[in-house]
């Protein structure tokens, strides 16, 4: 029975996680995908709220449907965790990661370069004679695609963020503002 | 159900001059506010102040145990047949790392338990100080939640919200590391007040009941079953004896059979006849063969262990699934269902005897009938040869064991080892009560059995317990013989003695050439100059003519007893699953062609 939630497709998931800032919190959930053999693809993390002290962390992951619901009860078994929210499944997302990208390279490739950059709107942060440091935003894709053509014309060094990721439209997974109501739950 | 409101001070905190209290003070103020009667520990530099504060109160009993594992074996009995939370008391470094397999054993298990380790003070900690360890980070797959206290304001609200985390939800151990500086500083003793986390517990616990159209498409599943079956587990007991309760009036009402696993024997009375015993690796025939045939199957607090389904697509492959249990994380772990009840499992026996109402009991007679031929094959059978010079064969001394404690007519508590002795113990003692039954299940650790026999006798003084332990086992924490004898405790320990690491010259034998390697246990201690030496009683049982009068021997004695039961060497542990097989391929006996039950490589590396 239950043949469809069997079938071993292969998903990506992006899944918002928010958690009390406390110490060893981004370990538990680091713990929880290694000690499980989940997957993380890429994994962000910041403060997103002082005064409530809540991080919130992006994880974009894989795996098949019964593990991606699996990776979201486990999360929510957390006791820091306020709430967990899988954006992929929810309706349509935004997901912008940030990169740096060193090119070293001079002449025709350099000048190659550049043109590549700009056509991807990317901003240069550093530049010597020979070399550029371009500073990109956008999917994740759009980095790989930057960084693929990049590879012949003196790649040199990457860095990246990973993906931060938010619904679109007015709705809300976990509301920052505070209700007072709250309060007496 | 536990309610996690925070409990109200005491009178007892009330009359104290909260702004004179030290830390281990409030620490002691809070556990006894909390409920807390009995703390399983061992000292050291990191808890001194905790042990002076301990001496100078006479409201928490403290256990001295003798190892750090024991504390916390100790408690897991303690809660798993009282149903309140242990509490464990161990200092930094040595103290807390001895106490981690207790910990991963109470999380596989579902204890809820709360261990107070010491730590290095603040100042300290991360400089390699003497005793420190990274106690937190090395418990942080071995808990359900852990803290480290970091300022004297909030060492009061920690320990309330341990205490909620570990009963809450599914239950689990919680461990607080505790600076010295902490328990040696000041601290204020706040009045009980939920802390977030414990607000968030309580709204998780409000919203998680099983959904009504869940509930409505079981009860028309059940209605329709021609083949239904209940498989029960620990959750059961995790819920309370009510949910024990309503298993049983919700198995009267439908009639249908019910299985459960190792954890949630005595949940559902075993010598019921609506009752098919435990399945899994070493489950009865019946209980096996109708996992496998049914066509409903209602999981009730079970979390599909790989010891229960054996080879997952194999398992109960023609059948309609309900899963209920209050961790919808276990809910299509292993294996897919088709109804999921996320809640409390007493809950949500409650709902569903209400929807079934009086609808009458279902025509089962057809799938009576077929069970009644599976039992027909007792897989369980063994024949003792009763001449008084014969050896002792080891379900037989179970089986005397149990006819022997009945007649006695105690309240019993068992726990056991780990081993072939465990499984013939859960094959051949019968449980017609919850939380009787004292075993690692999850974590399978050797060692359990008599440090929670501890635990089992200081929180029931009165009553008979019995730890069901193999040789090996048994010497794995001994050195509790100790603490028996301190506190006088008339624990009785059963050793079915063959000589052999038993079940893993069983598993030897079936996938590794019989090359018993390492698993004869050589110099075995006498064990009952053991018993004499740590102030006990010793007995022994060479063969059949002796065994009734060692048995009853140990049961008239009130104080310890080990007896040392000389059972057959090569005994073997049946009906057998092999890893890796399916539910109706297990092997029945000694003769059997393991080739035939499906044995394959993959259920090698299963093992
Ligand atoms: C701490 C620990 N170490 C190793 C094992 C692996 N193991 C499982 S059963 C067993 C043998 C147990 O021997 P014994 O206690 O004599 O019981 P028997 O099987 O003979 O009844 C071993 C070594 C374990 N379960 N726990």
């Amino acid at each position: 029975m239950s043949d469809s939630i069997t079938a071993d497709i292969i998903q990506n998931s992006v899944i918002s996680v928010l958690i009390e800032d406390e110490s060893g919190a981004l370990a538990r959930v680091v713990g929880l995908f290694s000690g499980r053999g989940y997957n993380i693809s890429s994994l962000t993390v910041a403060q997103v709220d002082a005064r409530q002290g809540l991080s919130r962390i992006t994880v974009l992951t894989s795996g098949t449907p019964m593990v991606i619901q699996q990776i979201k009860a486990q999360l929510k078994r957390l006791v820091p965790v306020h709430a967990v929210s899988d954006l992929t499944q929810e309706g349509a997302f935004v997901g912008r990661e940030l990169a740096l990208v060193k090119i070293v390279s001079s002449g025709e490739d350099r000048t190659e370069a550049l043109r590549i950059a700009e056509s991807f709107r990317a901003r240069r942060v550093d530049s010597t004679a020979t070399s550029f440091v371009f500073e990109l935003t956008g999917s994740p894709e759009k980095i790989d695609a930057f960084i693929e053509l990049m590879r012949n014309l003196g790649l040199a060094d990457v860095s990246r963020t990973g993906i931060a990721a938010i619904a679109r439209g007015p709705e809300v997974f976990a509301p920052l503002v505070f209700h007072p109501s709250e309060e007496t739950v | 159900m536990t309610d996690l409101a925070a409990p109200k001070a005491d009178e007892h905190t009330k009359t104290l001059n909260p702004a004179t209290l030290n830390g281990a003070e409030v620490l002691l103020r809070v556990l006894s506010e909390l409920g807390v009667e009995v703390v399983f520990g061992y000292p050291g530099g990191a808890v001194l102040p905790i042990y002076d504060a301990l001496f100078k109160q006479d409201h928490i009993r403290h256990i001295l145990v003798r190892h750090e594992q024991a504390a916390v074996h100790a408690a897991e009995a303690y809660a798993r047949s009282t149903g309140k939370t242990g509490v464990v008391l161990v200092t930094s470094g040595p103290g807390a790392t001895n106490a981690v397999t207790g910990l991963v054993d109470a999380l596989m298990d579902s204890i809820p338990l709360v261990c107070l380790s010491g730590q290095v003070p603040t100042k300290l900690i991360g400089n390699d100080a003497f005793q420190e360890a990274d106690t937190t980070g090395i418990t942080r797959p071995a808990t359900k939640h852990n803290y480290l206290v970091r300022t004297p304001e909030t060492l009061a609200p920690i320990v309330r919200e341990a205490f909620a985390v570990a009963q809450g939800g599914r239950p689990g151990p919680v461990l607080i590391d505790l600076p010295k500086d902490i328990t040696v500083g000041k601290a204020p003793l706040t009045p009980p007040a939920p802390t977030p986390a414990m607000k968030r517990l309580q709204k998780i616990a409000a919203q998680n009941r099983p959904a009504q159209d869940a509930i409505a498409r079981t009860i028309e599943a059940m209605k329709t079953a021609k083949k239904p079956l209940f498989y029960t587990g620990g959750g059961i007991i995790n819920s309370g004896p009510h949910a024990a309760e309503l298993l049983r009036a919700l198995a009267r009402k439908t009639g249908f059979p019910v299985t459960s696993t190792l954890m949630g024997l005595g949940a559902f009375p075993s010598p019921d006849p609506q009752f098919l015993g435990m399945l899994g690796m070493h489950g009865a025939v019946e209980a096996n063969m109708a996992t496998h045939g049914c066509d409903l199957l209602i999981a009730l607090g079970v979390r599909f262990d790989d010891r229960v389904t054996g080879r997952v697509d194999a398992f109960s492959p023609n059948s309609f699934k309900v899963h209920a249990d209050i961790d919808p994380s276990q809910i299509d772990k292993i294996i897919p269902v088709d109804v999921r009840l996320e809640g409390d499992v007493g809950e949500t026996l409650e709902a569903l005897l209400a929807a079934w109402g009086e609808t009458e009991a279902p025509d089962l007679t057809q799938w009576w009938n077929q069970i009644a031929s599976w039992r027909s094959v007792d897989g369980f059978g063994f024949t003792q040869d009763m001449t008084p010079e014969a050896v002792i064969r080891p379900q037989y001394a179970i089986q005397r064991l149990y006819e022997l404690v009945q007649e006695s007519g105690r309240d019993t508590f068992v726990s056991t080892e780990v081993g072939q002795h465990q499984m013939w113990a859960a094959q051949h003692f019968q449980f017609d009560k919850p939380n009787r039954w004292l075993t690692s299940g999850g974590l399978g650790t050797m060692g359990y059995g008599l440090p929670a026999a501890v635990g089992a006798q200081v929180a029931h003084p009165d009553a008979l317990v019995i730890d069901i332990a193999g040789e090996a086992s048994t010497l794995m924490n001994i050195q509790e013989l100790g603490t028996i004898a301190q506190y006088r405790l008339p624990v009785k320990i059963f050793i079915l003695n063959n000589r052999y690491m038993g079940m893993v010259r069983q598993w030897q034998e079936l996938l590794h050439g019989s090359r018993y390697s390492q698993s004869y246990s050589e110099a075995l201690p006498d064990f009952v100059k053991l018993a004499e030496s740590f102030h006990g009683t010793g007995m022994r049982a060479r063969n059949v003519g002796e065994l009734d009068k060692v048995i009853r021997d140990m049961l008239a004695h009130d104080g310890p007893v080990i007896a040392d039961i000389c059972v057959a060497e090569g005994e073997n542990c049946y009906p057998m699953i092999p890893s890796g097989a399916a539910h109706n391929q297990m092997l029945l006996g000694p003769d059997q062609d393991s080739a035939a039950a499906g044995l394959t490589e993959e259920g090698m590396m299963l093992v």
